[in-house]
């Protein structure tokens, strides 16, 4: 991989991340492949939207980028600089470089203090009722990362930079020292995007930041996100599983499935020309909001569940619902392979 | 995918309202005050302010603050305005009064009347009468109370403290630490209390003497110092269980992950986020505490192993009355409902405080 052109290029860079959970079963223990070999690369100021249906790994993904959890496997570099890097190397199609013995040639370990990189990427939560807690009031909750990297000379400084934040998300001053569940659920989401806010970061991981929220605030808070973008240049992972909102916003879309990377599109390209079976299925189960055109339509309907991630097939994981499948798609997993204008696939057959 | 411009023709089933039967007037857009007239906010209020608010709705526990001020009022003005002494006889001008054993309520003994007759002066009167070895039973009752009450509080904030930081390293930190922790309560938890208290009394009175000799302990006596050993050694099981179960459902709250987002540090997510999310809890389990501390030193001063001699508890005299309990029942009876009251007043308040303060009640 090219790579020394790629870090100037992008803000933040994932290769062959590998996020595993040790499942107990009994006296066994068994890895749950939440996120599975998965590559992606965001550019400064840019969206890309991460879609897929429920467990499939995307709020695993983003929690894994802020380590919040300890990644098994993978390299993860942001703004030129290697965060996370377990040592496995690959070749350029992406194969696991191995010497005779058929173990992995491991390459430099790097394990940084993320203290300091906290300032720069941070979250926004699912659950606006959660993700704030009730014994704080709005002052405290957004000075609280001001307070934790002591980015104010003095109480006066403090005051003003939560009151500041409080204006740039669209929430009224004088409630800065009411508690959280006084607010409505559009507005504890404006709090939890002002903590984001506070410490001026250059990423933002949107985890499901609107799916709780009913359809007419999600447009305010969606807008408010694009707006934030516009002014302070921040780029985002803003996970979803609502494929309109995530068009709405997105530069580019990335599909996961089970774990696995399907398939990466500029935004538009993958709406008017989604190529792999799953994405396809996936944007023919949008919602319409006009009968006469959603009655022409047709939907695609996978058959069978989606497969446990505890017994994943051989392979590709979709194939036991892709009628595509052929005896390849269970030997192999296919990498992503560029179709043109940086519209990544990862299937044999299409 | 997105909707058409202009309104496609209505079906006849559809719930599409007919926008041609409105005017555009009709739809005026809102303006700023009246979008925030849609922010409903009620009176700030604090967690506290909300419990208190509930508590003083609750008849049975605003009735047990009312009884412990009282008692507490009484057992500290008391000993200013009693002239008379817990450990010593009754002395009439300077004479040991030997006549004033065993009298009843509201009596004066020969030397007092005489006392009496010959100033003019009225002593203070006895208002519980004088025990078998002529002291006041009154003031004996107050400082019994005294010693119960702050034995039972002593030992409820040790319980507290150590079940505090057990708990919460415990519950916080998981996996092995948590594993290995509560094996450690689970064999304390095992272990029969009343047999510990006994035998460890029965060690540290020989121990705890020269140890003690000059010190401010020496008053309270080797088995009062034990009993907190005990408390401190075998009851703060439960309350570490308790909060360890609190800290593992509240550290899974994603504001616990937000905050371990921003970098904030251990000791500040624990004392920031979780313990003042587990406030109530404690605050009610260390009420109800307080009340079986005073039970357990009640029932070991009846069993002689509490305070020594001249200091007294509730349950002491309780036992000293026994041997009397003929002729003089209400020596037994004053000790006895004192206890039911102060047991019962912080028990109802207890329930009082988690009816309030529970959020899952509410």
């Amino acid at each position: 991989m090219s790579s020394e052109k790629k870090n100037n290029d992008y803000l933040l860079e994932v290769e062959h991340l590998k996020q595993y959970f040790p499942v107990h079963q009994g006296f066994s223990t068994i890895p749950l492949k939440a996120v599975d070999d998965i590559s992606f690369a965001i550019r400064p100021g840019e969206t890309l939207g991460l879609v897929g249906e429920s467990g499939c790994g995307k709020t695993t993904v983003g929690r894994t980028l802020l380590r919040l959890y300890q990644p098994t496997a993978g390299k993860i570099t942001f703004d030129g600089k290697v965060l996370f890097d377990s040592g496995e190397q690959y070749d350029e199609n992406g194969k696991m470089i191995v010497d005779a013995n058929g173990k992995p040639v491991m390459g430099k370990k790097v394990d940084v203090n993320m203290m300091p990189y906290r300032k720069e990427m941070q979250m926004v939560f699912q659950d606006p009722y959660s993700s704030l807690n009730p014994r704080m009031t709005v002052e405290d909750i957004i000075g609280e990362p001001l307070d934790v990297h002591k980015l104010y000379r003095n109480r006066k400084e403090r005051r003003e930079k939560i009151l500041d934040l409080m204006e740039l998300v669209g929430l009224n001053a004088e409630h800065a020292m009411r508690y959280a569940h006084e607010f409505s659920g559009g507005q504890r989401q404006r709090i939890g995007i002002a903590r984001a806010l506070a410490v001026n970061p250059k990423f933002i991981v949107c985890d499901e930041a609107v799916s709780a929220l009913d359809v007419s605030i999600q447009a305010q808070v969606v807008n408010m996100f694009e707006e934030l973008q516009e002014k302070l240049g921040v780029a985002y992972l803003f996970i979803a599983h609502d494929l309109l909102v995530v068009h709405h916003i997105s530069d580019r879309i990335a599909v996961m499935y089970l774990g696995k990377m399907m398939e990466i599109a500029d935004a538009d390209e993958l709406n008017a020309n989604p190529i792999h079976p799953y994405t396809l299925s996936l944007l023919s189960a949008v919602p319409i909001p006009d009968p006469e055109t959603a009655r022409k339509s047709h939907r695609i309907v996978l058959e069978g569940d989606v497969p446990s991630p505890l017994k994943m097939p051989t392979g590709c994981p979709f194939r036991t619902r892709c009628k595509y499948a052929t005896e390849k798609c269970g030997q192999e997993m296919p990498q992503l392979t560029d179709r043109g204008n940086g519209h990544m696939v990862a299937c044999w057959n299409k | 995918m997105q909707g058409n411009e202009k309104l496609k023709k209505r079906q006849m089933l559809s719930a599409q309202i007919d926008l041609s039967k409105f005017n555009k007037g009709d739809f005026i857009k809102a303006t700023e005050e009246e979008k925030k007239q849609q922010d409903v906010m009620g009176e700030s209020t604090t967690f506290f302010k909300d419990g208190m608010k509930r508590l003083k709705k609750n008849p049975l526990a605003m009735g047990s603050i009312v009884i412990l001020v009282l008692i507490l009022a009484l057992i500290i003005i008391a000993p200013f305005f009693v002239p008379y002494s817990y450990s010593d006889i009754i002395t009439v001008d300077g004479k040991r009064d030997k006549t004033a054993a065993n009298m009843a309520p509201f009596e004066y003994s020969k030397l007092e009347q005489q006392y009496m007759d010959r100033t003019g002066e009225k002593l203070f009167p006895h208002i519980f009468g004088t025990d078998n070895l002529s002291r006041d039973y009154f003031i004996r009752v107050i400082y019994g109370t005294r010693v119960s009450l702050s034995v039972g509080v002593i030992a409820a904030i040790m319980v507290l403290i150590i079940g505090l930081v057990y708990g919460s390293i415990a519950g916080y930190f998981g996996g092995k630490v948590d594993l290995i922790m509560m094996r450690i309560v689970d064999i304390v938890y095992s272990l029969p209390d009343m047999l510990i208290i006994i035998l460890l009394s029965v060690v540290f009175q020989e121990r705890l003497k020269p140890l003690i000799e000059g010190t401010m302990f020496e008053k309270l006596g080797t088995n009062m110092i034990s009993m907190f050993i005990v408390f401190g050694l075998l009851y703060w099981v439960s309350m570490a269980r308790l909060i360890r179960g609190q800290i593992l459902t509240i550290k899974n709250n994603e504001y616990v992950l937000a905050a371990r987002c921003i970098g904030t540090r251990n000791s500040r997510i624990l004392t920031r986020h979780i313990l003042p999310n587990c406030l109530s809890v404690i605050i009610i389990t260390t009420a109800l505490q307080v009340p079986s501390a005073i039970f357990t030193e009640s029932y070991l001063s009846f069993l002689g192993l509490g305070v020594s001699a001249p200091l007294t508890s509730l349950g002491s005299l309780a036992n000293d009355a026994r041997s009397a309990m003929q002729s003089y029942p209400y020596r037994l009876v004053i000790p006895a409902v004192l206890i039911c009251l102060i047991v019962l007043a912080l028990n109802l308040l207890g329930d009082g405080l988690r009816d309030a303060f529970d959020s899952k009640l509410n």
